[in-house]
Parts: structure tokens; C-alpha cells; sequence
């Protein structure tokens, strides 16, 4: 800041200015730049490591974990012996699917009328600001809430519940990558369909939407993925159950998350053995919905 | 080819004369036209003959984009747009609260500034609009589609390719899409919004040509800041500055010798 000593000296004036000698930045700033970037890179590196040991550890305990067993038989009581996780994977596809058919509808409508013609009416203010709160509440929170409306008067746990609970989970996500988006397709297309003489609705449906499709697809594939791995709302709704479900859904289901919650915590072997085999399963899904969807955007924009 | 490569400063007036005896089309009476508290024109009278290009001039802000989107009422999908005054097609005004807008704009069509083809195949592109308004057997829609692409110098390009994305195409190529769409709605108007800004001087020369060619079946308003392009294709051109019409005129008589000093100042480059 006070001096600049590498400037030629003030008193040559005019004749300074006219020639500027070379040097002029400092070496601090070179040596700021640099710090900065071996902090950037450190930090990156902590993620990684961080990361990266948390996968192989679940890469090692879980294969270790992994038989035929796992996919086709259903979780052992206390004290038995083997057992697999068949009935938490097909549990969690069902109470998934169920949460997933659920918010898709109502997240992509909602999310369509937020875009489309709630632009500028407090209505739709008021739906956003509520949509960004249920966005970020907490899951145990949504749990609560639906053992209270649903398990409380429906006398019991239940897939059910399960799946209304994932589908609150799910549907704020898929209205604000539905709203987001919708808002990315310019103007001038909604104008081009205006112009031929189609009304908004026919628009919406045939040409916004379109053209927003794969990152709409996206946004339902991060919910999933979302959902995929939500325990807290899962434990008060659906909690577990050591053998299959009645294809009623009625009675607790069990589910990958809520097994692995329980089973890791347990003085058994096989249990917590078959915990890291769910918890590495789980981990693969999710991994493969993530790369789905972004596969899905890149391929949406290249189109 | 047109004028297109040989366009010097000095505008080169176009090739047809304009008729100034041919039908009027669209008539404009004491428009004004509101953004808001904003007034954006101002007591416009101007009339649009049958079958000629009417050219619409100024720079930029002065209100020649609004009043084109006046005509098929493209501007009340913002609610805090909205126009005052007459706009009569075949006599009817059709800023009246009566008129179906979805009828009104199929017999105006418009044209954008930036291609907006949509994602979906060339010929569903083209078929989309025809649907609207017509149930026709598949052999009609086809004939429809490739009557519309043959119309708009673009069916040997794309006749192989009609299932593939209209994305896909050049961007002279998609505004030739987005013009055969409108022209398969055989509407009466064409409305084109400065349709050429986007383009290479190639595909603007090709739908220069194009516009030329279209005249003989249809009435077309041109917004264009390009005074060479209005000189080129139009047969009569509005000067507009400020939200109010200053002058108009058929072409050759308004950049050879305009009546008002405005005029004159823009057409020469004192200004704009």
C-alpha cells in the first residue's frame, strides 16, 4: 500500500510515467497466489482422502460381506446363524418406487405452475418460500410429522407410511429443479408456440417442457437418490421387519437404511457383517443414479 | 443471389415498385401502446397493403418490435402490456376483447429474431402448427409439410432427414424451418422480427430471396435495423422514432427523398 518501490523514482516526474520500468509486482503477490493455491489444493486433497477411505473401507468390509445369500434370503432373528438383506433391498425398491410415483406428478406440476404462470402472483411467492423451507427441514422432522398423521391413526407401522414420508422427502427437490429448469428455456420458444396460435397448456406440454425434459429427468434422479438413503424418516414410519412384508404393506417393512441403523449397532457378527453389505449396496445405487442423471444432462445438452 | 454482397453505405433501393394501389390489408388507427405507465407508441396510423413488404425502421427503443408485436397480440402474454386504439384485419379490429387469439394468430404469423425451432423432429416441427387447426389424414399433413418446406427453399436440404431434431439444422436453416412452420398455417400476414441479426450474410441473402419470394401470397411487416435489407426487400417502409411514426412511404420515395428531416438524418447516418 504506502510504497512502490520498484516505481522509478518520483522526482523524474512527467519522464517516469512515459517509460514504466519493468518489475512493477511485488513478490508478495506472487507468494500470496501461490499460498493460495497449495491451500486450495490441500483442501481438495483432505476431501478426497476423506472421502476416498470411507469407500474403501466399504469396498472391503462389504465384499466381504457379499454371497448369494445377501438377495435371497431375509434378515436372521438375534442369535441365528447366516441370514441375508433380500427382504430390506426389496422393501426399499417398494417404499422408493412408492415415495418416487408419488412426487414426480406433484413435483413436476407444482413446479411447472411456479415457472409457467406463477411468475409474478404471491401465490406462488408464498409456495416457493414454503417449498425452500420443506427443502431444507430436517428429515427426522418429515418422520415426526408422518407417524403422527399416518402411523398414529393407522394403528401401526407401515410401507405405507414409508413411502408417503419419501415422497415428502422428494417432491420440494423435484419442483425446484422442475421451476429451475423450466425458467432456463428462453422466452422466445414459449413465443414461437404462442405465435402458431397454441394456447399455453399445448406449450407447456409439447415444447417447454421438451425442451426442459433431461433436466427435469435429472432432477427426479436426485431425488431418488436422495430418497434412497433416508433413515430418520424411514424409522418412525416403517422401522423393520425380520422377514418378508405382506404385500399389503401394512406392518413394518424392512429397508436397507433402517437395517443398517440397527444391525451396525448390534453385538451380533452376521448382522453387522450384513450391515456393511447393505450400506455398500446402497452406496452403488446411489452412485449409479448420480451418474445416470448426469449422463441425462450432458446427453439433454448436446441434443 | 440478391444485393446482399454488394451492399455499400449508400442504400440500394429494391427491385419492385410498391403498389400503391394494391388492397389494404391491416389498418392501424390511433394506436397507443403501454409497458406499464410507459408509453411505447403513440398515435400510430399506418396501413399495410395486400401482398407488398412494408419495412418498419428506427433505432434501437423505437418501438418498431412493439408495434409488429401488436399485430398478432404476442405482446398480452405480459399482463402489464397492453395496447389502446384500432388494428383492423379484413376489418375487424382485433385488438376488440372478442377475438379468439388463437384464431388471430394463425392468420398472423410471426417470425423471430433468433431461430426457435422446436425440440422436436423437422416435420413434427412443421406438422405441430397444421394440427392445431386441422384434423387431416397423415398423406395430407405430409403433402402439408412438404408443400410448407418446398415454399420456404428448404425441402432438398432437409427431405431425407424430416425425422431428425430441428435442433440439428444450421441457424439459417432453423429460421427457414421456423418460416416454413408459419407458412404451412397459411396465414394471410407474416410478421418477421429483424429475422436475418442472427444470421451469416449467406443465410440472410437466402432469406431475403425468400421474403421476395413470399410476397406474392402473403402480406409481410419487416422490422429490420439494416436500412441496406429494408432499401433491398421492402416495397414500402415506416420510419419510427421515439414511440411515433415520423414518416412513410413506398421505399423508393422515402430514401430518395424523404419529406422529414428526421427521416433524412437516419437514412443518411447522421443518426441511430
Amino acid at each position: 500500500m504506502d510504497a512502490r518501490p520498484n516505481l522509478a523514482p518520483a522526482s523524474h516526474g512527467a519522464a517516469a510515467l512515459a517509460a514504466p520500468t519493468w518489475g512493477r509486482v511485488r513478490a508478495g503477490r506472487r507468494t500470496a497466489d501461490r499460498a493460495l493455491k497449495i491451500l486450495c489444493a490441500l483442501a481438495t486433497l483432505l476431501g478426497a482422502v476423506v472421502l476416498g477411505s470411507i469407500l474403501l473401507m466399504l469396498i472391503v468390509e462389504g465384499l466381504r460381506g457379499f454371497s448369494l445369500a445377501l438377495f435371497t434370503e431375509p434378515t436372521p432373528g438375534p442369535g441365528s446363524e447366516g441370514g441375508g438383506i433380500a427382504n430390506a433391498i426389496l422393501g426399499s425398491l417398494v417404499m422408493t418406487t412408492l415415495g418416487i410415483v408419488v412426487a414426480t406428478p406433484v413435483g413436476v406440476m407444482a413446479g411447472t405452475y411456479l415457472a409457467e404462470y406463477g411468475k409474478t402472483s404471491k401465490l406462488a411467492d408464498l409456495i416457493r418460500f414454503l417449498n425452500d423451507i420443506l427443502l431444507s427441514a430436517p428429515s427426522i422432522l418429515i418422520g415426526l410429522f408422518v407417524y403422527t398423521v399416518m402411523v398414529r391413526t393407522m394403528g401401526g407401522y407401515s410401507g405405507w407410511a414409508g413411502g408417503v414420508a419419501l415422497a415428502i422427502i422428494a417432491t420440494p427437490v423435484i419442483v425446484r429443479t422442475t421451476e429451475d429448469m423450466l425458467r432456463l428455456v428462453p422466452g422466445p420458444l414459449r413465443e414461437a408456440g404462442a405465435a402458431l396460435g397454441a394456447p399455453p397448456s399445448l406449450v407447456i406440454r409439447h415444447v417447454t417442457w421438451r425442451a426442459a425434459q433431461a433436466g427435469i429427468v435429472t432432477g427426479i434422479l436426485l431425488a431418488l437418490a436422495r430418497i434412497a438413503g433416508e433413515t430418520a424418516p424411514l424409522l418412525f414410519t416403517a422401522l423393520n421387519n425380520n422377514s418378508w412384508f405382506s404385500p399389503n404393506l401394512m406392518g413394518g417393512v424392512a429397508n436397507l437404511p433402517v437395517m443398517i441403523y440397527q444391525f451396525a449397532l448390534s453385538p451380533y457378527e452376521n448382522w453387522r457383517q450384513l450391515a456393511w453389505a447393505g450400506a455398500l449396496l446402497i452406496t452403488v445405487a446411489i452412485l449409479a443414479l448420480s451418474i445416470t442423471a448426469r449422463v441425462f444432462l450432458r446427453g439433454g445438452k448436446a441434443r | 443471389m440478391s444485393a446482399t454482397a454488394t451492399a455499400t453505405a449508400a442504400p440500394v433501393v429494391g427491385s419492385s415498385k410498391a403498389d400503391e394501389t394494391a388492397p389494404i390489408r391491416v389498418a392501424v388507427k390511433n394506436l397507443n401502446f403501454y409497458y406499464g405507465s410507459f408509453q411505447g407508441l403513440k398515435n400510430i396510423d399506418l396501413n399495410f397493403h395486400d401482398r407488398q413488404v412494408t419495412a418498419l425502421i428506427g433505432p434501437s427503443g423505437c418501438g418498431k418490435s412493439t408495434l409488429l408485436r401488436t399485430f398478432n397480440r404476442i405482446y398480452s402474454l405480459y399482463p402489464e402490456q397492453r395496447a389502446e386504439g384500432e388494428i383492423l384485419l379484413d376489418g375487424r379490429n382485433i385488438l376488440d376483447n372478442s377475438i379468439d387469439l388463437n384464431e388471430l394468430r394463425a392468420r398472423v404469423g410471426m417470425v423471430f429474431q433468433k431461430p426457435t425451432p422446436f425440440p422436436m423432429s423437422i416435420y413434427d416441427n412443421i406438422a405441430f402448427g397444421i394440427r392445431l387447426y386441422e384434423r387431416l389424414p397423415k398423406a395430407e399433413v405430409d403433402a402439408r409439410v412438404e408443400e410448407a418446406l418446398r415454399k420456404s427453399a428448404l425441402w432438398d436440404e432437409v427431405k431425407d432427414k424430416l425425422r431428425q431434431s430441428g435442433m440439428g439444422l444450421s441457424g439459417g436453416q432453423q429460421q427457414r424451418l421456423c418460416i416454413a412452420r408459419t407458412v404451412a398455417q397459411r396465414p394471410e400476414v407474416i410478421l418477421f422480427d429483424e429475422p436475418t441479426s442472427a444470421l451469416d450474410p449467406i443465410s440472410t441473402g437466402r432469406i431475403e430471396e425468400l421474403i421476395e419470394q413470399l410476397r406474392s401470397e402473403f402480406t409481410i411487416a419487416i422490422v429490420t435495423h439494416n436500412m441496406q435489407q429494408a432499401a433491398r426487400i421492402s416495397q414500402f417502409t415506416a420510419f419510427m422514432y421515439l414511440g411515433e411514426l415520423i414518416e412513410f412511404g413506398p421505399t423508393n420515395r422515402l430514401f430518395m427523398n424523404p419529406t422529414k428531416r428526421q427521416t433524412q438524418d437516419y437514412i443518411t447516418g447522421r443518426f441511430g
